[in-house]
């Protein structure tokens, strides 16, 4: 029963939370403007956010799974895997899309399902579980392909990250990565609401607790998983839309979707942060290169300047919430 | 807070960084204007003028096996190493983690099933590109009796102690790919490299598009020594030829990546004039990029793999591929037997590099190849072709 | 099995051993099947030259999993080091040591800024490192477009390539630092505090020990031997080199080792007996698979197979014990 009592405790830190990243993203976004004016016109804002849907996406995803106590370290290869997998199996062929779209979001789903039950069931902790997955994906789709990617994508595929509904009134554009993107944070935005989402937030607070008050640590924390993994289905969908195919389409994602999380001021070690916190916080990191690209820091120098502000806006938003308690 | 010194510093960055684009080139070029910043400590200008007349040069062999052609051969003397009988060759790889590498290991395995009635064992050890697995994989090989070694070093400088300890060793060593800085293997075998590369395709694109107008050039990764010297090389014919070089970005071949940067550049400048790039693993990402903008692709050039032939050909984009050949990977097979034979052999070994251009684009296009298969493998008359590629 | 587990957890040989045991006699067996040889002079030296590089990483990243902590910044480190090392020396012998010093001493000024960041800054130590990564990542970009320096020759002899019998000099250097390593753990203050900040930070904080301190001081050395492995490398590649940290996956590799040699992830827990048990077992499968000639990514599927599986060992033996 404490868990019913802690419920309005996660609820009120839902919406202080993403202050500083709202902050943030406002002043990137007050410099780009600045830089690139027409950067903000609303088709070239609306294909911005088609382009970052896949990144968004899997920090949704990720924000489950961290804010549960664990980590996926797996969805960059998992997105990879996805990738080759799609091209090889549709072969350019256009009537294989929706099954083949199916597949990923089951496999997605399993690959998650086979995390989530190695670190619950198991008991070995998420970021050897999800770093083992990450070798064993990444192994096994090289071997499978022989080293280099085979097939291709139907272009009924790659229309789901790579197309817009165009001379939409007032907007411009509207990509179908972004209509995606729209549901499917709204259903994660209704998923932490909900009460599995109170029930998530209790698990990564304080896991025996919950336990002890009655919540199924294990499926609430395989259930996450899941969602992580379906996430990168989507994701990976949207991606090997934008780009085709290659090995790279998921490299360094899972860090880029964890620094979004943490960015958004979701703690790692779980019981804080809300999840469109996450999301803005991989709307931020996009906005970021952006703006790298439109005022020309130099392509080797990006690293530190992401580093910096990573740590400078991690720092400031930990060390602000440490001394307001 | 955050705020502020999330600004300060992007702000600093942004000043700092913003040098090396602006100033004019220093050493190697003379062109005024737009300038692409300080040439590589590590181009070497022998190299390059040796590389640029290499690239005309005519070379000697069978017209229709450029794998064992030659340019201007320098012929050394292998009696000493002759052996009879069947032989033993071992293979330090650098990596198989790219489709060049992977087209390249298919090319070199099919080589030497083509020569089995010579070769009794085949030995390879995959680096997985790290350098200090590659100098223990090369020691351990040692203990394995090999007749001969090949290496393809994952890094030039790093590696050399390891080749110069395999020297000593006795056995003939043959390196290709890059190359090591000492003369002790008895023959490094390359195409006429990376100079050659970044010309051509520099070279062309400036020439294809309007004088002065704004080229964007694609990187991989910094610090890479093959890549290295492609893009020293394109920096003196972009500076040369008074073009705008308004951007040098690294991709790390993420196609990704690459069409955002593509994309923001576009919005920035209004156009693009021409992109440059030092590799073709990104190239159709780029050319999508103008076509989702709806912009028309501006002169580009790619590399020999498929998908970007077949796109340059449906879409008739004004391109050139310039390629580093994979049938490199047939020659130290060749090399190594000729050394146990006593053959000479020449060091270097000088490969001719071609360059696909609209006039012979046909000819390498196949399109029943998977779209990452380099058209350039010189491998359809080896045994298991195509279905060895696929 | 039961004697092992009758003693008291820190202390206890993990199992990893058994595994090493195992793998290297099914090794051998399999690699005689094959026709090869496992264990001849050369495949020995390089496989304890491998183990020796990944150790000392290692060892480091021991020291700070074991306070609760972890160090994702490693790789860089260490190619940043062999590149302070060998642009030092120059060639020249008699600036070998000073310039070994002086990357030490720029490797332990990292370490420093990991420790601050994560206790003074309360940077998670995941985002953190992940965080001083990327901005030596940058100035590794920015500066160097290939291998820079040049290792002097005197340390290229010895360190590089010397050896006792099979056994290179590396690798006693590696066994002196763990041994170093383990005196500072089980023998002194440092380590019992260390290991009690990692097991419960608030009870080690309430019994006085002062959490920050002990844990900037594990960064430290974390670095510092982040640092040796740099200097090692640079004397095996006669050079400095950009990328070889990075390519050598060493920051995912070295947690592997520990985690494999029993050291829980979660701090508090294991040694660096154990993390050097792991590092032989990762060297000892690369090198059987090196023999039998097994492709690379088969050999990726494995290693991730086996991590899972090891850690799902130690924990069912911890669950079992806690239930006793």
């Amino acid at each position: 029963m404490r868990v019913a009592e802690r419920r309005p405790l996660p609820l009120r830190i839902r919406t202080d939370g993403i202050a500083p990243i709202v902050a943030l993203l406002t002043v990137l976004l007050i410099l780009i403007a600045f830089v690139q004016p027409d950067f903000l016109a609303p088709s070239s804002l609306m294909s911005f956010l088609g382009r970052s849907a896949p990144i968004i996406l899997l920090a949704a995803g990720q924000y489950f799974v961290i804010v549960c106590g664990e980590f996926d370290l797996s969805v960059g290869s998992l997105v990879t895997a996805q990738v080759v997998v799609a091209a090889r199996l549709i072969d350019s062929d256009p009537s294989r899309t929706w099954p083949v779209v199916v597949l990923l979001l089951a496999g997605g789903a399993l690959v998650g399902l086979v995390n989530g039950l190695v670190t619950t069931v198991l008991r070995v902790p998420s970021f050897i579980t999800t770093l083992g997955m990450f070798l064993i994906l990444v192994g096994a789709v090289y071997l499978w392909s022989d080293g280099a990617p085979k097939g291709g994508l139907s272009e009924e595929f790659r229309r789901f990250g790579r197309r817009a509904i165009e001379d939409v009134p007032l907007l411009g554009r509207i990509p179908y990565a972004l209509l995606v993107l729209v549901v499917v944070a709204a259903i994660a935005v209704v998923l932490t609401r909900s009460d599995f989402g109170r029930t998530l937030v209790a698990v990564g607070d304080n896991p025996r607790t919950a336990e002890l008050s009655g919540v199924r640590v294990v499926r609430t924390k395989t259930i996450a998983f899941m969602l992580s993994g379906l996430a990168a289905a989507v994701a990976a969908i949207l991606l090997g839309g934008y780009s085709g195919v290659s090995f790279q389409a998921g490299v360094g994602l899972e860090f880029g979707a964890i620094t979004a999380v943490v960015l958004g001021g979701v703690a790692l070690g779980g019981g804080r942060g809300s999840v469109v916190g996450a999301m803005l916080g991989a709307l931020t990191l996009e906005t970021l290169f952006a703006l790298m690209n439109f005022a020309g820091v130099s392509g080797a120098l990006r690293s530190t300047v992401q580093g910096v502000i990573i740590l400078l806006a991690v720092a400031v938003s930990s060390l602000r919430s440490s001394s307001s308690r | 807070m955050t705020a502020l010194a999330a600004v300060s510093v992007l702000v600093l960055a942004g000043c700092a960084t913003d040098e090396p684009t602006a100033s004019p080139s220093g050493t190697a070029s003379a062109a005024a204007g737009s300038g692409t910043g300080e040439q590589s400590k590590f181009f070497v200008q022998a190299d390059y003028d040796n590389e640029l007349a290499l690239l005309d040069a005519t070379p000697t062999g069978p017209a229709d096996k450029p794998w064992e052609q030659v340019l201007n051969p320098k012929m050394v003397d292998t009696a000493k190493y002759k052996k009879p009988g069947k032989h033993k060759i071992c293979f330090s790889n650098a990596a198989l983690n790219n489709p060049w590498r992977q087209v390249g290991f298919k090319t070199m395995q099919a080589e030497v099933e083509a020569q089995k009635s010579r070769i009794s064992e085949f030995v390879h050890v995959d680096a997985e590109g790290k350098d200090q697995k590659q100098i223990a994989d090369i020691n351990d090989l040692l203990g394995k009796k090999c007749d001969a070694l090949i290496v393809s070093p994952n890094t030039t400088a790093t590696l050399t102690p390891a080749v110069e300890a395999a020297c000593q060793a006795g056995l003939p060593v043959v390196v290709f790919d890059r190359g090591v800085n000492t003369t002790c293997p008895v023959t490094f075998i390359n195409p006429v490299g990376g100079y050659g590369f970044g010309h051509v395709g520099a070279e062309f694109v400036s020439q294809k598009m309007k004088p002065g107008g704004k080229v964007l050039a694609l990187r991989i990764l910094p610090g890479v020594d093959v890549l290295e010297t492609r893009w020293s090389a394109a920096k003196i014919a972009l500076d040369k030829a008074k073009v705008n070089v308004v951007g040098v970005e690294f991709t790390d071949g993420d196609p990704a990546k690459t069409k955002k940067i593509v994309n923001d550049y576009i919005q920035r400048y209004g156009t693009i004039d021409g992109v440059w790039m030092d590799a073709g693993a990104v190239a159709v990402a780029a050319v999508e990029a103008f076509q989702d903008a709806g912009k028309p692709v501006p002169p580009i050039n790619g590399e020999d793999q498929l998908d970007f032939l077949k796109l340059w050909k449906d879409k008739k984009l004004t391109a050139i591929a310039p390629t580093y050949p994979t049938y490199q990977w047939r020659t130290p097979i060749i090399a190594a037997l000729n050394i146990l034979d006593g053959t000479q052999v020449s060091n270097p070994w000088k490969l001719p590099q071609p360059t696909i251009t609209q006039d012979n684009l046909d000819q390498y296009l196949d399109a029943s190849m998977p779209p990452l298969h380099y058209a350039m493998c010189g491998c359809t008359d080896l045994p298991g072709y195509p279905q060895r590629w696929k | 099995m039961t004697a092992l587990s009758l003693r008291p957890a820190r202390h206890a040989v993990p199992g990893v051993f058994v595994a090493l045991a195992l793998t290297l006699v099914i090794g051998w067996l399999v690699v005689l099947l094959d026709g090869g040889q496992l264990f001849n002079q050369s495949t020995t030296v390089s496989l304890l030259h491998v183990a020796a590089g990944l150790g000392l990483v290692a060892v480091g990243q021991t020291l700070v999993i074991l306070g609760g902590s972890l160090d994702l910044s490693v790789a860089f480190v260490i190619s940043l080091s062999t590149l302070v090392a060998a642009e030092a020396m120059n060639g020249s012998d008699g600036a070998m040591l000073p310039a070994i010093g002086l990357a030490l001493a720029i490797s332990a000024a990292v370490g420093l800024l990991n420790g601050l960041l994560v206790t003074k800054a309360r940077i998670n130590a995941f985002i953190a490192t992940l965080g001083v990564g990327l901005l030596l990542k940058g100035y590794l970009d920015n500066g160097y477009d290939g291998p820079a320096g040049e290792s002097a020759p005197a340390l290229v002899r010895t360190l590089g390539y010397q050896r006792v019998g099979p056994v290179p000099l590396s690798f006693v250097l590696l066994l002196a630092v763990t041994a170093a390593a383990w005196f500072a753990l089980s023998r002194t203050r440092f380590g019992h505090h260390l290991v009690a900040v990692g097991g419960d930070p608030e009870v080690a904080r309430l019994s006085g020990v002062r959490n920050d301190r002990v844990l900037i001081t594990a960064h430290v050395l974390c670095s510092l031997c982040a640092g040796l492995a740099g200097v090692y490398l640079a004397s095996r590649l006669g050079s400095g080199a950009p990328r070889v940290g990075t390519e050598g996956l060493y920051d995912l590799e070295s947690i592997a080792a520990v985690v494999l040699g029993g050291t829980a992830l979660a701090g508090g827990r294991g040694g660096v007996l154990g993390t050097v048990g792991g590092v032989l077992l990762l060297a000892s499968i690369d090198a059987v698979f090196n023999q039998l000639e097994v492709d690379a990514f088969f050999k990726q599927v494995i290693r991730g197979v086996i991590i899972i599986a090891a850690v799902a060992v130690y924990a069912r033996r911890a669950m079992r014990k806690a239930g006793s």
